[in-house]
């Protein structure tokens, strides 16, 4: 006897690849063997960084996408064009600035065949289920921020779709706009009032993940895969104070911030090339203000709570946070950054001294620095082209990551005194002086 | 006015119900619209009733009161123009942003079109037209409209296709997820995001228009004068008739219709398209009198609802035939093969196009002439070069000046606006009146008037780029006290120099078009003839000597081409990647 799934999935990816070609020739795997389904009734998100893939994930399983392999079932039917099963609350809102209101909810509609009083009777509905009555007649342009999704999902729900998608819904709101907006949906979904029979959500803020989903699916970067799932098993409504609720977003923190560990017994990943690891688009003194911050504290901080007394989002320190764990300067546990010697000392040394140990500790924990900087001590005119390192780092990264990674390279060498850098010549230089003067 | 904004945000209702009874605003509205149809009628059955065999010229009458009549005749040319310019863009930009295979060859074909000096081809379309419509006026009506039509649609229909093309993307998915069928998106999401860029484009192209007016109405072609009544031919019999009053009148009624058009026409349409902007932040709407007027009346509104259940009728048809398929075919991939066969067929096309041409030049005049083509090409080069640094040096301060200050701005906008719209062919006569008295050549006096009609577009340019610096860079120079030399070298050169380009480009187009006009011209019996590629081109024309009139408007497009891809697009690039504000 085969065991029989209690719920029936609406839909479902089967090992989905996604590829784009690249500019240079070759192409960028985007999604690696992604498979992912969704059941009636439940509510998924697929948590991951820029450039996990999860909004490309997204827009295929809407059928807006093609996938370059594997396929995508809807219903058991393979899917074809755009998923008609589908509606989407979309990051910019999308909305027709010139259509009113209610003719934006309406848009969907007249496709469904339906004549203009039974369309406009679902849009008023719709519309008093996200608390717009009395704006049916106002244009976008005179409404909040909050006010403009709102209409963005009444457009959505006016579908009665089988699954909601929704693209970082509440990412372009202020905080407490979001916040708000996002309790009203789950309110909706916990009544059992809520007009589709899922939803899918895409997004990069842990909080809301645990908040909303029943399961998290986490992406990993470059390609974007699969890493794992975390089971919300929290009792509706839920409350960010709940121990288990915090320990649930910390545990994902941790995982979010070591992309090597595994996650809920997933195999370990191959290890990545030890001599390119991604550089973390992180400012110099992103890194040394996030480890003042943190020496200041007694060394050890609570990573949402740090954001969060900074008035930042989580994502917007991962990048000082990973450069920190990068260079040997900090770690990364149970969602709480732990300062390393070497990071307190750099936190606590004067301008000169701060320069000597970032080289020391760039040259060794980023062994193609020491290339680099070999390079040019060999070459007689102590000078290397940006071209030269581009064609090396585009081996391992996608065109635009490898300028990225450049320019990261660029800064963080500067800083160590490592070399110099003629932006319009495009040229890195060997730095004049041989040995630095140690500091007095 | 913050209160009133509020206040007005909290009640979102649909513009009030109708009251009853009619109001001034509707007296005005209605007469204004009675007006306007009477005189469209009147002047429309004019060219189209009145049948007059070529040979027969129909005469201008120099008197000033003949004037509103002409003009309205050349207006209505204008507007017919504008609207086979609109109907045209929508088909070719549509077909261009649609079809992969269609995008290779409309858009380079357009990019071609747009540097083609048409004023050469006035002799090709006029012989045409003529031949269409044999023994009838309308022949020289179609040419005109024609002439004025190519002065027009290339502009508006890139804007379009431009538009088409960078819809945002979560817009264009939600449209296809929604399942919007065609018509809707064209209607709700494709013409209204491009409505602000098509209008800014007509509208500019409207005005250079004016131009290529005066240039078809009275023309000459295979030693035949033909004259067709308006304000173009007007002023050409002036010219002939050595008139000074009546070009002065000429002129008068030229500046009132461009000022009347940009009221009534122009103004208001801007105003409505307001809404059609893209960004969702609200700012101050604009306003203008005449809308106002329009929406205060109640006699648009009852129209509005009498016409409202037939169009919304329409629409569902329109939009049921052109529904998004249920299921859609599975998307094929682009078959590599086929795609070979279309390029290689493509480039057997133009090569056996080239090829053709080439012999129908050598055959008729022979290598010689087109090393001489080609010499008169480089003069007319060196004019154009000059005059864009001519008109740089003098306009670029003038216009840093103009836009660093907003004062001056507001007052001189609406007259460069003026200048830009006015064909500058109604001063030819005043400037060759001058070069004659002064004994000047119009080897260099050609140059002048080439700028006459092109540097305004340098100017308006340059005004619209000093006024993109932002404050806190002019506040940093200020502060760090950067003296004169040194500001312009950091800040207003780098600051302006995209918007440089964009003038540039523009100005070095409509000089080389006015090259041909502006080469040779006549007051009375006296005419003067520069040498240069403009002045061949117009006696070729004016003798029918086809070989060389092909020959010098391929030659023309060789160096405009040439020019653009070799000068202009690097500037661009250099001024998009490296000189970019923000």
């Amino acid at each position: 006897m085969q065991a029989i799934p209690p719920v029936k999935a609406i839909l479902k990816a089967e090992m989905v690849d996604k590829t784009f070609p690249l500019p240079a020739g070759g192409e960028q795997t985007v999604l690696e063997r992604v498979t992912v389904h969704l059941s009636e009734g439940e509510v998924v998100a697929l948590l991951g960084r820029s450039g996990s893939g999860k909004s490309t994930l997204l827009r295929i399983l809407a059928g807006l996408i093609e996938p370059s392999g594997g396929r995508v079932l809807m219903h058991g039917q393979p899917l074809r064009g755009p998923n008609q099963g589908v509606a989407m609350v979309f990051q910019s809102f999308a909305l027709l600035p010139w259509l009113t209101v209610q003719e934006n909810a309406e848009l969907g509609l007249f496709a469904r065949g339906l004549d203009r009083q039974e369309a406009a009777a679902e849009a008023t509905l719709a519309l008093s289920m996200v608390g717009l009555e009395g704006f049916e007649g106002a244009y976008p342009r005179e409404l909040s921020g909050g006010m403009r999704q709102r209409v963005g999902f009444a457009r959505a729900f006016v579908m009665k779709p089988d699954v909601l998608m929704m693209d970082e819904p509440f990412s372009a709101l202020d905080v407490l706009t979001a916040e708000n907006l996002r309790g009203e949906i789950s309110d909706l979904w916990e009544r059992g009032k809520f007009p589709a029979k899922s939803i899918l959500v895409v997004t990069h803020n842990i909080e809301e993940a645990v908040l909303l989903a029943d399961r998290v699916v986490v992406l990993g970067a470059n390609p974007g895969a699969i890493r794992g799932e975390v089971k919300v098993d929290l009792p509706r409504p839920r409350h960010t104070k709940n121990p288990r609720f915090v320990q649930l977003v910390d545990y994902i923190y941790t995982v979010m911030t070591n992309p090597q560990a595994p996650v809920t017994g997933l195999p370990e990943k191959a290890a990545a090339d030890r001599r390119f690891p991604m550089l973390p688009h992180s400012r110099v003194g992103g890194v040394s203000g996030l480890l003042e911050i943190v020496n200041d504290r007694g060394g050890r901080e609570d990573l949402p709570q740090l954001a969060e007394s900074l008035r930042l989002e989580v994502d917007d320190l991962l990048p000082a946070v990973d450069a920190a764990a990068l260079l040997g300067f900090a770690e990364v546990s149970q969602g709480d950054v732990v300062i390393l010697p070497a990071g307190t000392e750099f936190a606590k040394a004067n301008v000169h001294r701060s320069h000597q140990i970032f080289k020391e500790q760039l040259l060794h924990n980023v062994p193609f620095m020491s290339t680099v900087v070999e390079a040019l001590r060999q070459k007689h005119d102590g000078r290397i082209g940006k071209e030269f390192l581009l064609d090396i780092l585009d081996e391992h990264f996608s065109a635009s990551e490898a300028e990225r990674q450049f320019q990261t390279m660029v800064e963080w060498g500067r800083y160590a005194q490592l070399f110099e850098y003629d932006a319009d010549e495009e040229r890195l230089y060997a730095v004049e002086t041989e040995e630095p003067q140690a500091a007095e | 006015m913050v209160l009133e904004n509020w206040r007005k945000s909290l009640t979102y209702k649909p513009a009030g119900g109708l009251r009853p009874g009619l109001g001034l605003a509707d007296v005005a509205v209605g007469l204004g619209i009675l007006t306007l149809l009477y005189g469209a009628a009147r002047v429309g059955a004019e060219s189209l009733v009145r049948f007059n065999p070529p040979e027969q010229v129909p005469a201008i009458s120099l008197s000033p009161w003949a004037l509103p009549n002409y003009a309205a005749r050349s207006t209505l040319r204008m507007f017919v123009a504008l609207a086979c310019s609109t109907l045209f863009t929508f088909i070719y930009g549509y077909a261009a942003a649609r079809s992969r295979r269609a995008e290779k060859v409309l858009v380079p074909l357009l990019d071609i079109l747009q540097s083609v000096p048409v004023l050469g081809f006035l002799s090709v379309t006029v012989t045409a037209f003529i031949a269409l419509f044999r023994g009838s006026l309308l022949g020289l009506e179609a040419a005109s409209i024609f002439a004025i039509f190519t002065a027009q649609a290339w502009n508006m229909t890139f804007s379009f296709y431009q538009s088409l093309r960078s819809v945002p993307q979560e817009l264009d998915e939600m449209a296809t997820l929604y399942r919007l069928s065609r018509w809707e998106r064209f209607t709700r999401l494709e013409l209204p995001a491009a409505a602000i860029g098509l209008l800014w484009n007509a509208m500019m192209s409207f005005g250079g228009g004016w131009f290529f007016l005066a240039a078809s109405e009275a023309i000459s072609v295979l030693n035949r004068q033909y004259t067709l009544p308006g304000l173009g031919s007007y002023v050409a019999a002036a010219v002939d008739a050595r008139n000074l009053p009546a070009l002065g009148w000429a002129i008068l009624t030229m500046v009132a219709l461009i000022v009347l058009i940009d009221q009534f026409f122009w103004k208001p349409l801007v105003t409505v398209a307001d809404r059609y902007k893209l960004e969702l932040s609200a700012g101050q709407p604009r306003r203008f009198w005449l809308v106002d007027l329009w929406r205060s009346a109640r006699l648009p509104r009852y129209l509005g609802a009498l016409a409202h259940p037939p169009l919304a009728w329409i629409d569902r048809r329109l939009s049921h035939l052109t529904a998004a398929p249920a299921r859609p075919a599975p998307r094929k991939k682009p078959s590599e093969l086929a795609d070979r066969v279309y390029n290689a067929s493509l480039l057997i096309a133009v090569a056996g196009l080239m090829v053709a041409a080439a012999r129908f030049v050598l055959s008729g005049v022979g290598l010689h002439e087109v090393g001489h083509a080609a010499l008169l090409g480089l003069i007319t080069c060196a004019r154009v070069i000059l005059l864009i640094a001519a008109a740089t040096v003098v306009w670029t301060p003038v216009g840093v000046a103009i836009g660093f200050s907003p004062r001056l701005a507001s007052i001189s906008q609406p007259v460069v606006q003026v200048l830009a719209s006015f064909p500058a062919n109604f001063l030819f006569p005043f400037a060759t009146m001058g070069f004659i008295r002064l004994g000047l050549s119009l080897n260099w006096g050609s140059m002048f008037l080439m700028a006459l009609g092109s540097q305004w577009y340098l100017l308006f340019n340059v005004i619209g780029g000093a006024q993109s610096i932002p404050n806190d860079l002019r506040e940093m120079s200020a502060s760090f006290g950067l003296r004169r030399a040194r500001e312009w070298r950091v800040l207003i050169g780098p600051g302006i120099f995209g918007a440089w380009v964009t003038g540039a480009i523009t100005a070095s187009g409509g000089a080389w078009n006015a090259s041909i006009v502006s080469e040779m011209v006549s007051w009375g019996n006296t005419t003067l003839t520069a040498t240069g590629l403009g002045s061949y081109i117009a006696q070729a024309t004016s003798r029918g000597d086809w070989p060389r009139i092909v020959l010098g408007v391929g030659m023309m497009s060789i160096f405009v081409v040439g020019i653009n891809r070799m000068l202009w697009r690097r500037l661009y690039d250099l001024a998009e990647t490296k000189y970019r504000l923000g």
